[in-house]
């Protein structure tokens, strides 16, 4: 059962990615990418850490690709047409990353699709992985945990400071 | 056959089949019954009598209103973006009916269609997807009056979903997991009032932390089912009729049928949290009963701030959200952590 669930959900995760950087429509685009975050989530599901999977719906598919979206469509784009000096560049660098991957995927074929031994399972809690992610996080990995809220913190009184800077003179310029 | 029937995974697929049509089903008529009630029921609060024609007693109204949207021609203008236009309304119906598939509505196992245990998470994930029906509804109609509404709605929800994952934290607190029948299991016991000999039920309303986070919910919960006084995404006043503007027929009708299940699956999320699930007085095989009473009284809760409270405006929306109900729930958030681990510890 569970190989045939990660067959489906890996390959709609790999359809979906693929669709967001071949498909022309930036709204499409962006959708399909909340799509590869779903089919993601589903394997974190398989995996059984249903933490981390309903963390990434909520998180990625939720919160910032809606935020995505709202930027897309303010902007309004259109079609993207390929054009300009900078296509060879882009195809050139296109060729280079698909050769990488298709090199990772030799190496990993070779050794039997697994790049290294095999982690030891988890223990099942009765709270899920919930309390042992909180446990750690909580503890071992504080400082980094408190240093990354900051950097989001700064990040945000940044954003509102460049918006307000814009405001005309008269007003209530900060 | 016999071979197949003994499969475990194949009884699995089965049984979950079979409770989720049961579930669909329930659902789908619950919501026809429930337009039906906010008709009558804003009918009698304006001094009407609310539709009374088709049937005894006007019952048969709604399915009368379903074949009708049914035969409807089906309008798509001519520059929206077809796909998305075809997707939006799929959207705005999904995530009320894969929420339902982990709320207790009784006794485990008989009415409990799964018990994962991070079920208030995928709650709270499935509300956060809702945004997208009426986004892209917007948008795809390529109409400036539905985009405008579309717009409105992201941001209302969005800020919206803050203070309601904040305000369901102290119940986890209290209650020490995210599965929904967990929670629920929390609340069976019932204590007396400290001093007293008066029985207190042990739902979470019953304790004096859970107060504010149950008002707050309630409130965040009228915002995210775009609910009067929060329904600016379809304010007709100036909007025309938001996001929906270009939809007709069936597509306009999913909209409709999302709006209802996002109400019952609110109202049953708010039962979850705070009202005690299906406990209630009398034996355990009344657990449905009790929950359904809960249910409706919390529906037509709904219906009645829905027609008693004027629509907020849109800036006055945006400040309640981010400086009265975001600090307010971080407080309780605050003042409950404290508590439970001064009763735990101290």
């Amino acid at each position: 059962m569970i190989p045939i669930l990660f067959l489906g959900f890996g390959g709609m995760l790999v359809a979906s990615a693929l669709m967001v950087v071949l498909h022309k429509n930036a709204v499409t685009s962006a959708l399909f990418l909340v799509l590869a975050f779903c089919s993601l989530a589903g394997i974190y599901l398989l995996l059984q850490a249903e933490f981390i999977g309903l963390v990434q719906i909520i998180v990625y598919a939720g919160a910032i690709m809606v935020l995505f979206l709202f930027v897309i469509m303010y902007l309004n784009l259109g079609i993207d047409v390929e054009s300009g000096t900078m296509i060879a560049f882009r195809r050139g660098f296109g060729w280079m990353a698909g050769a990488l991957l298709l090199l990772f995927a030799v190496l990993l074929a070779r050794r039997g699709w697994s790049p290294g031994p095999a982690a030891a399972a988890m223990p099942a809690q009765g709270s899920g992985n919930a309390g042992a992610i909180g446990k750690v996080l909580y503890s071992r990995f504080l400082f980094p945990f408190e240093i990354t809220s900051m950097l989001l913190l700064v990040a945000m009184v940044g954003a509102i400071v460049m918006t307000k800077a814009r405001r005309p003179a008269g007003g209530e310029s900060a | 056959m016999s071979g197949l029937m003994s499969n475990e995974v194949f009884q699995v697929a089965l049984w979950a089949t079979v409770k989720v049509l049961i579930i669909l089903n329930v659902l789908l008529g619950l919501v026809t019954y429930l337009i039906y009630a906010e008709r009558k029921i804003c009918g009698h609060m304006q001094a009407r009598t609310g539709p009374n024609r088709v049937g005894p007693l006007g019952l048969f109204q709604t399915p009368a209103d379903v074949v009708k949207l049914l035969l409807k021609e089906e309008f798509i203008p001519a520059s929206a973006n077809k796909v998305i236009f075809h997707v939006a309304p799929v959207l705005a119906v999904f995530p009320a009916i894969a929420t339902f598939s982990v709320i207790p509505m009784g006794p485990p196992p008989m009415f409990v269609a799964t018990d994962i245990n991070v079920g208030l998470l995928l709650f709270l994930a499935m509300s956060s997807l809702g945004v997208y029906a009426i986004t892209l509804g917007g948008w795809a109609s390529n109409n400036k009056y539905a985009l405008l509404g579309g717009l409105r709605s992201s941001a209302q929800m969005i800020s919206y979903e803050l203070a309601m994952g904040l305000s369901t934290i102290p119940v986890i607190l209290r209650s020490g997991t995210l599965s929904l029948s967990g929670i629920v299991d929390g609340q069976a016991a019932s204590y007396l009032i400290p001093g007293t000999r008066i029985p207190l039920p042990g739902w979470g309303i019953f304790h004096w932390y859970l107060v504010l986070p149950f008002v707050i919910f309630m409130i965040t919960a009228f915002a995210e089912t775009n609910r009067a006084p929060f329904d600016l995404p379809e304010a007709e006043g100036e909007l025309v009729a938001g996001f929906h503007t270009e939809y007709s027929s069936m597509k306009w009708s999913m909209f409709f049928l999302g709006e209802y299940m996002n109400m019952i699956v609110i109202s049953s999320v708010a039962i979850t949290l705070f009202l005690g699930g299906w406990h209630g007085p009398g034996p355990q095989s009344l657990g449905l009963l009790w929950y359904l009473l809960k249910l409706f009284a919390l529906l037509f809760f709904f219906i009645w701030v829905r027609w008693t409270f004027p629509r907020l405006r849109y800036d006055q929306l945006m400040n309640f959200g981010w400086k009265v109900l975001l600090p307010a729930s971080i407080l309780n958030v605050l003042i409950a952590s404290v508590w439970i681990y001064w009763r735990a510890n101290g």
